[in-house]
Formats: C-alpha cells, sequence, structure tokens
C-alpha cells in the first residue's frame, strides 16, 4: 500500500493526476467553505453584476442572472462526484457478480448472464440513458438510475474475462480437489484477483461518468436548474459564444480537469496494479 | 585467436525500483571454431541472460547496465552499430529456444517463416528457390514430407516436429555459431534425445560452433565438448566436460552432480540447497579456457 | 495386503461422437499403504487424465475407481477429497497470488473443520515447519517465496489435511537440481513418518528409480508395465520401457553402462 502511493506520487504524470483529483474532491467536500458566494448554487440573481468577465470579484465571471461563476462550478463539482460515487457503488457490484459467476460456473448460467449482459452492451449507451430519461422525469436521482443501468455490463464484461481466465489456474483447480464450495471459489479465490482491474476501471469510470452526466445534462436531460451542474453550464453558454465565453470555458475546463485528473490516476493504477495480470 | 566468440569480464546490473541488482559479476568465455561448448548452472544463475547479450538482444533495456569485452569472429561487438549487430542475427549467429512451437509465429505457416529466414543473406531470393532451399534444410533433419510441413502452421505439427524445423532454420544461413537456450526442455524424453543427437550430427557436419545453455547435466553431457559452470552470475568451473563430471572441482558442481539422480539407484543425497562453499573461486581443468 | 487405492478396468474417453479421444484405456493397478507407485509416460499416456480421475477432478467413463474397499463416486464426499490431495507441477500458478501462504495452507483446514477455528492457523505453522518452513512464512504473499519454497508450501497444504494418499503431478519437474533432491528429500521423509502412499506421476525416470517403490508405465492411455522398480531397471518386459530408460540423459558411467545393456546398442 505504501509502496503503491510512493509510485503513484513519483511519477509526474500521475502526481498530476493525483493533484487534480485532489482539487476536485476538496472543492467538492468543502465547497461550503471554498466558494466566494455559497447561495450561488441556488435561485439566485444579481443584475447589478451579471454577464460579466472574470474580476477580482468573481474569479471567473458571472452568468447570465449574475451569479458567481466560480462557486457554481465547486457545487457542479460535487454534483458531479455523488453521480460518480452513486453509480459506481451500484454498476460495480452488480457488474462484478454477473461477471464473476458467469465466468466461473460456465455452462448454462455463463449463457444465461451473458447474453443479458450482451442485451444491455448493444445499446449505444448514452441512447439508453436518454431513453429512460425520456419516460422518467428528469432529476439527478432519475439520471443517476439510467446512468447505472447502462454502466454494470461494463464491469460484468471485465470481470468475466478474468474469472474465465482465471478458472483454469492451478490455486483453482487446488481448491476444487480439496473441495470448496463454488462460492468460496467465486467470492475468495478468483475475485481477489479480478479487483486490480476493477478498482482501475473504477477510477477511470469517474471521469467517463462525468462526461457521460455532463451529455445528459447538456441534453437537458439531467439535473435541472437551478442545481448546477457543469454540463448544463456548458450547453446554457455555448449560445453566447465568442461573446461571453467564460460561461463555457471555465465549465469546459473544470469538466477537462476532472476527467483528465481521473484519468491519470487511472492509467498509473492500471501500471501499478495491474503488472499482477 | 580461432575463437568465434570471446567474451571478457562481461557484468550486467539491472536498475530498478528497489535499487541496483548485480547480476553478472565478470563471466568470462570463449568458444572456438567448430566446438560445442555448454554453459551450465541453475535458474537465477545469469546463463540466460547472457545468452541474450551475446545476440544483443538486451542491450535495449533501458534498467540493464553491461560492461564488458564481447567479441565475435574478432569483430567487437561493443562497437557495432544496432544496425550491424542486427544483421549477424539469423545470419553469423542463430538462436533457438527452449519452447519450439512457441518460438513459431503462429499465424504464418512454416514455408512462410523458411523463405523469411532464408532471405536474411538474400533479400532477393524468389519463392521457389526459398522453398526448394527449405526442402533440402528439412531433409537435414529428417524430415521428408515437405510439402504437407512447408504449408503447415506450427500448432498443426508435433513439438518433435517444431523443435527439428527450428534447428533447420537456425542452420539454413550456416552461422558460425549457434546458441541453443534450454533446447528440447519442453519435449519428451525420446523426443528429446533424438533432437539432440540430431543437433549434434548436424554441427558436427557444418562446422558450427554451440554455446549450448542447460540446466540438464546429463543432456550436457552427451553434447557438449567443454563446459562452463555458472553460480550466481560467476563461472565456477571450466573444463572438458568428461574431466569436470569426472573430477569436479569446485564445491557448486560436486553439489549438483551429487544431486543429480542416477538410474542406476542409489536413493537422494541430502545436499544444501546454497552454502558458503558455492562462492569460491574459481576452478580450472586443462584446456579448460583459451 | 489389501491394496488403499484400486483402479478397475478403468477407461475415460473423451469428445464427440465423430471425435473421440481415447484418454486411458481399460487400466487397472494397485497403490498400497505406504507405498510410492510412479506412474510414468510421455505427453499423450493419459496421466493427467488418470491424476484427475483418482483426484475426483472428474469422473471415469468406464470402470471403478476403489478407495479403502469402497467405490469411489464422481460426486465426491467431504471425507474422501480429505484422504486424496494433491501437489502439482507448477508452483507458481497453484497457489493463489492474492492469498497469503497460510491462507492457502489453511482452506483445506476449514473445508474439513479441522481442529477449532482458534487452532488452525497453529495447525498451519506446524504444517509450514513439517516441511521446513518457518512459521513467519505464514504472512508471506507467494510472489516473495522461491519455487522450491512454493512447492514446500504445495506440500503442506496437502499434508495439513492429514490424507492418506497424495498424487504428486510432477512435483519437481519446475525446480532447480539441487532445489529438486532437497523437495525429494522431503517428500520421501514425510511419507514414511506419516505413512503416507504417493500416485507420483513423471517423466523423468531417474527421479522415479531413487523414490518409487514400483513403476507403472504408460503409453497412449495403455498401462504397459507395472513392476518394482529395480526389476523395471534392471529387467524390463516391455520395449517401450526400454526406449524410455535408453532416452534418460544421464552423467554417471555405470549409469551409461546400464543403458547400453538395455538398448544393446540400439540408435534411438
Amino acid at each position: 500500500m505504501k509502496r503503491m502511493i510512493i509510485i503513484l506520487l513519483r511519477n509526474p504524470l500521475s502526481l498530476l493526476g493525483v493533484i487534480l483529483v485532489s482539487l476536485v474532491v476538496l472543492s467538492a467536500i468543502f465547497a461550503d467553505f471554498i466558494a466566494p458566494f455559497p447561495d450561488h448554487r441556488g435561485a439566485v440573481v444579481d443584475f447589478v453584476h451579471f454577464n460579466q468577465g472574470p474580476t477580482s470579484r468573481n474569479y471567473m465571471g458571472t452568468d447570465l442572472v449574475g451569479r458567481d461563476l466560480f462557486s457554481r462550478i465547486i457545487y457542479a463539482f460535487r454534483i458531479s462526484l455523488i453521480l460518480g460515487v452513486v453509480v459506481l457503488a451500484i454498476a460495480t457490484p452488480v457488474g462484478t457478480f454477473v461477471g464473476l459467476f458467469a465466468g466461473y460456473l460456465g455452462g448454462k448460467v455463463e449463457f444465461i448472464l451473458m447474453r443479458l449482459t450482451d442485451v444491455f452492451l448493444s445499446i449505444p449507451p448514452l441512447v439508453l440513458a436518454i431513453a429512460m430519461m425520456g419516460v422518467l422525469e428528469p432529476t439527478l436521482m432519475n439520471a443517476m438510475l439510467a446512468v447505472t443501468v447502462m454502466w454494470w455490463p461494463w464491469y460484468a464484461r471485465l470481470v468475466y474475462n478474468i474469472a474465465r481466465s482465471e478458472r483454469e489456474e492451478g490455486y483453482v483447480l487446488a481448491a476444487e480437489v480439496i473441495g470448496a464450495s463454488n462460492i468460496h471459489i467465486a467470492l475468495r479465490e478468483i475475485l481477489p484477483n479480478c479487483l486490480p482491474a476493477i478498482i482501475t476501471k473504477m477510477t477511470l469510470d469517474m471521469g467517463f461518468v462525468i462526461i457521460i452526466a455532463s451529455s445528459l445534462s447538456f441534453l437537458g436531460l439531467g439535473v435541472q436548474p437551478p442545481t448546477p451542474d457543469l454540463g448544463s453550464m456548458v450547453a446554457e453558454g455555448a449560445r453566447y459564444l465568442p461573446d461571453s465565453w467564460w460561461l463555457t470555458v471555465f465549465p469546459g475546463l473544470a469538466i477537462l480537469i476532472a476527467v483528465f485528473g481521473f484519468n491519470l490516476i487511472g492509467d498509473a493504477l492500471r501500471e501499478i496494479l495491474g503488472a499482477d495480470q | 585467436m580461432n575463437d568465434v566468440l570471446n567474451i571478457r569480464d562481461l557484468t550486467l546490473k539491472f536498475r530498478g525500483y528497489t535499487g541496483v541488482t548485480d547480476v553478472l559479476h565478470g563471466v568470462s568465455l570463449n568458444i572456438q571454431a567448430g566446438e560445442k561448448v555448454a554453459l551450465v548452472g541453475e535458474s537465477g544463475s545469469g546463463k540466460s541472460v547472457t545468452a541474450r547479450i551475446v545476440q544483443g538482444l538486451l542491450q535495449d533495456l533501458k534498467s540493464a547496465q553491461i560492461k564488458g569485452d564481447l567479441f565475435f569472429e574478432g569483430h567487437n561487438l561493443n562497437r557495432l552499430s544496432a544496425h550491424e549487430w542486427h544483421a549477424l542475427r539469423g545470419t553469423s549467429m542463430s538462436m533457438i529456444f527452449q519452447d519450439p512451437t512457441s518460438s513459431l509465429n503462429p499465424v504464418f505457416t512454416i514455408g512462410t517463416q523458411f523463405t523469411e529466414v532464408l532471405r536474411r543473406p538474400d533479400p532477393k531470393l524468389s519463392k521457389v528457390e526459398a522453398a526448394a532451399r527449405a526442402g533440402e534444410l528439412l531433409n537435414s533433419v529428417s524430415i521428408h514430407d515437405h510439402d504437407r510441413v512447408l504449408n503447415a502452421f506450427p500448432f498443426q505439427l508435433s513439438g518433435g516436429m517444431n523443435q527439428r524445423v527450428v534447428i533447420a532454420m537456425a542452420l539454413a544461413n550456416q552461422p558460425s555459431l549457434l546458441i541453443a537456450d534450454e533446447p528440447g526442455t519442453a519435449l519428451d524424453v525420446t523426443v528429446q534425445a533424438q533432437t539432440l543427437n540430431l543437433m549434434h550430427d548436424l554441427v558436427e557436419q557444418s562446422g558450427t560452433a554451440v554455446l549450448f545453455i542447460s540446466h540438464n547435466l546429463g543432456v550436457v553431457r552427451e553434447f557438449a565438448d567443454r563446459i562452463y559452470v555458472i553460480y550466481r552470475g560467476r563461472i565456477v568451473e571450466t573444463g572438458p566436460t568428461r574431466a569436470v563430471f569426472k573430477n569436479p572441482g569446485h564445491a557448486y558442481t560436486k553439489a549438483l552432480l551429487a544431486a543429480v539422480p542416477r538410474i542406476t539407484g542409489g536413493g537422494i543425497p541430502d545436499i544444501p540447497d546454497t552454502d558458503d562453499a558455492f562462492f569460491e573461486p574459481m576452478v580450472v581443468h586443462n584446456g579448460g579456457q583459451a | 495386503m489389501t491394496p488403499l487405492l484400486s483402479l478397475k478396468n478403468v477407461s475415460k474417453t473423451f469428445g464427440s461422437k465423430n471425435h473421440t479421444v481415447h484418454a486411458v484405456h481399460d487400466v487397472s493397478f494397485d497403490v498400497f499403504p505406504n507405498e510410492c507407485l510412479a506412474v510414468v509416460g510421455e505427453s499423450g499416456s493419459g496421466k493427467t487424465t488418470l491424476a484427475n480421475m483418482i483426484l475426483g477432478v472428474f469422473g471415469q467413463s468406464a470402470g471403478d475407481i476403489v478407495f479403502d474397499g469402497q467405490a469411489l463416486p464422481t460426486k465426491r464426499s467431504l471425507d474422501h477429497r480429505r484422504a486424496i490431495q494433491m501437489v502439482q507441477q507448477n508452483p507458481l500458478s497453484s497457489l493463489n497470488p492474492k492469498r497469503s501462504v497460510g491462507s492457502s495452507v489453511r482452506l483445506g483446514l476449514d473445508v474439513y473443520g479441522i481442529g477449532a477455528k482458534s487452532e488452525r492457523w497453529a495447525l498451519v505453522e506446524r504444517a509450514l515447519e513439517d516441511v521446513g518452513l518457518s512459521p513467519e512464512f505464514r504472512k508471506r504473499p507467494p510472489a516473495t517465496l522461491s519455487g522450491g519454497q512454493r512447492q514446500r508450501v504445495a506440500i503442506a497444504r496437502a499434508l495439513a489435511c492429514q490424507s492418506r494418499l497424495v498424487v504428486l503431478d510432477e512435483p519437481t519437474s519446475a525446480l532447480d537440481v539441487l532445489v529438486q533432491a532437497r523437495v525429494l528429500r522431503l517428500l520421501n521423509d514425510l511419507r514414511q513418518e506419516k505413512g503416507l502412499s504417493y500416485v507420483f506421476i513423471t517423466h523423468d525416470l531417474s527421479v522415479v528409480r531413487n523414490v518409487a517403490d514400483r513403476v507403472a508405465v504408460f503409453k497412449e492411455g495403455q498401462l504397459i508395465e507395472c513392476e518394482k522398480t529395480s526389476d523395471i531397471f534392471e529387467a524390463p518386459q516391455q520395449d517401450y520401457t526400454r526406449q524410455l530408460i535408453g532416452a534418460v540423459p544421464v552423467v554417471a558411467d555405470e549409469e551409461i553402462q546400464l543403458r547400453n545393456t538395455l538398448t544393446q546398442g540400439e540408435k534411438i
């Protein structure tokens, strides 16, 4: 563990990733203390300072009703991270168990589970999410539900592949000869060998979930105003380019920083943990 | 100097996260034209990396620090450019590996791979000529079913067949030096015996020098004229094969020989797997090193 | 003497109607208590399939496998599984890389309920000591052990279950010469100490000569010859056996003489 942290910090790229992600996470957690105008995350208007570029008062400018963009971005980080954490907290275990048992048990179980997975995989993720949101009310909760539903199959497939190859290994045969139960073998022998890949994927996925959620809200299907969301901010601001450039550029940069940071850490983790594969 | 290969004071260090690991501590050996020399050691002794260094395959690794003199047919290998060194591989210097089936490319037929080998010295060789030449080479390794073998993929042939194919390819361009890294280890014992006999006869006929790397003393005894015993990156004993086997001088060689089970019986002796005595200085038999 | 393990007309076929492979064909032999029976053959001889059937990895297509007087069903009870254990060839893959060495050894204890839960780590440590490893190895991950040490752990895992018969599939083939000698001695000592029987599968006849009481020679799924070790090496009845002995690379002059006598100068 300590070794992992040292390697993570020694490589300049992964160090950058750690810094960026820390920025995002800390902003999200301490938003109330960092944001200069905490109440601007809600329905506030300030027509004295509206549509202004970056100034010493508003570091990233203000939006069309006068809200401080910097504060809103910080709160938007919070929303994005919550979304990411909830989606992964549900999609990962579901996908993992499907893939694990399909991969280890094989036969009919494998057939049913993996064909089910294939059905979900065959629908383009965003299309699926949009379809769901078309039926459900556009709220944060429903957006999370839609993204979760399209996310779990990827974990199923990942874990299935690893479980399939691990089941041929000597230690699995040894456990079978001893007479350990299938549940034991799947959960306590094979699953630990899937964890490096799962963890790496989860880290990379944080970035992707943020993008998907932003895409949904860009289309008006996710979080609704006045709750700040990076995607909707980009969408709103796009209309006013190039004059009020700050409305699009800063939220866009925020997405970039978050996704890039998670990607860098994910890559580093893949090297550190994946060396076992 | 009639040496095909001359290695002087070869040292190898690997730089890793935890620091520097010394792998070779000054290895020296030489092989004369037509000689069959074995480098015998257990895993971790450094025998395989030595072979790779001679081929120039390890020099690309950034973490590898290599020092020492390498002379091949009188040329200083360290002075060669990567391009020149590459030109030697497959032509004057060839190598065969432990598992013949995995050393062959699974997606190309044997015939295609032969053509690739034969075109190394002669890029303009036509397919027809290459096939004819390949046929001759297959004859020399007792494979007479040319059409079937040349059109087959490696997975369609047995391990023994693939081993013979690989030997034929290695000798195709009449190299002065053949490096064999644990050949036949992946094969059944009867097939291994046949293959080694074959290799023995072929190199005697062509006068190719051989650097034979192995951990199997029995195989080495039957194949090599001279042996070098390597332990943890140091040569501990060298001499003509018969002499070393009859009168091992170094503690490690003695341990190795005693540890090999005999088909005449005698049980398994009680030998330590490491000992300070193994680090004693090298023993050289007459006729050992030029 | 009644055999501990008895194979009676055991066969195993794989494949479909059009393409069947007779991996093992009508094989019968016994393993007696306190003996080491070597199973010798090249690839395709069926020795691994045989091992898998004895261990209950899969069932036979025909014939009976009788242990201690009882015919073993394909679906084994835990008692039967406990009685017959395995040591594999590849020390690297036979231990779960993500579990400590002690935890791998402990698996059998947990499955069979050997000892009270609080005692089990002590039992694991004792098993490790029996194979010459200090108890502190218990916590180490397999990657930090050498091949010889890992193989000892695999042996400890089989022993911890207090079994009667151990099937060893090329247990020392992946080990260095000196390490092999130590592990073979260990296996010999343990067998005698604990009164075990071994089915020792290997292609290495020189090892066989020095560890086995009797030898069963297999070729292409059939049992060619099964005799006492000294008889097999001094007066082999079958040509194939002679061929096998003749192909062994040997180091000592007496061995070359023996080989020559047996093969009578025929070139292999």
